[in-house]
């Protein structure tokens, strides 16, 4: 690789930045640290997709990614609920105590 | 010679990858308020990164949308918890080495495969993400889309009313 910043660049910046989000998912056991890692994997993806966009001249990859905000806060929302929901029943946000589906 | 856009490309990409990893993995502080707020700088300086790809508005979408709304909200939820510091409870070390050494393993074999293509030139003319053209692309070919979208917001919407009652009926 060139020390220029290419498209590999970007895809390797996206790529260790999945794997963080990855680690804080396997690692964390605070729920909503789990759920901030989703958000660094789902940013990871948003980075490829614009980094695409741009070296293969196509914008398409950009309204890809603004579809995948527009998701991602659908989704934070009704996780964020479920967490507050699961919270007020069980008085814990820590994964380890959540281990039945029964309340 | 590396032009300022590469210097710049480094300093933002080492700073997204710093922030994300003090997001997940602090050393000095296991409280979620601190991960928040990197998490808050990861987002800011993947901005930056989006400014040098040309996608301006997408920039300005991912602070208002991700730093600004998303950020806020798991902020809000962080102090209506009164979630305190992680409890430091016994860490099953065997099942986090493996995640660990599994981990690494994805992140080595995508840099390897990623190093091993040939990568496109940076020469070819830079698409401007303005919201001039994406607004052209979005209400033309993505129409249909884009609606769709904007019922699963008014259907999460719903659905998060509906599971913070008090009580289910």
């Amino acid at each position: 690789m060139s020390i220029q910043a290419g498209l590999g660049h970007y895809l390797v910046v996206s790529a260790l930045l999945f794997c963080l989000g990855l680690l804080g998912v396997v690692a964390r056991r605070n729920l909503l640290v789990i759920y901030m890692g989703l958000e660094l994997m789902l940013n990871s993806a948003n980075l490829a997709l614009v980094a695409f966009s741009r070296f293969n001249n196509n914008l398409n990859g950009q309204v890809m990614v603004f579809f995948v905000i527009t998701v991602a806060a659908a989704e934070v929302a009704v996780g964020l609920a479920l967490i507050v929901a699961l919270y007020r029943r069980r008085q814990t946000a820590h994964v380890e105590d959540l281990v039945s589906l029964k309340l | 010679m590396p032009q300022p856009t590469d210097l710049l490309f480094y300093a933002f990409a080492g700073l997204t990858l710093l922030f994300g990893f003090l997001c997940v993995a602090n050393p000095l502080s296991r409280n979620p308020v601190t991960s928040a707020m990197f998490l808050v700088l990861t987002i800011v300086s993947m901005a930056g990164l989006f400014v040098l790809l040309n996608a301006f508005f997408l920039a300005a979408v991912q602070i208002l949308v991700y730093a600004g709304a998303v950020m806020v909200l798991f902020l809000f939820v962080i102090m209506l918890l009164d979630l305190r510091e992680e409890e430091r409870r016994k860490l099953n070390r065997v099942a986090l080495g493996l995640g660990g050494v599994a981990i690494a393993g994805l992140a080595g074999i995508l840099v390897r495969a990623l190093a091993s293509a040939t990568p496109k030139s940076a020469s070819v003319p830079a698409v401007e993400g303005t919201t001039i053209e994406l607004g052209r692309i979005l209400f033309r070919s993505y129409l249909l889309p884009f609606e769709i979208v904007s019922v699963l917001l008014l259907v999460a919407m719903v659905g998060v009313i509906l599971l913070s009652k008090k009580e289910l009926k």
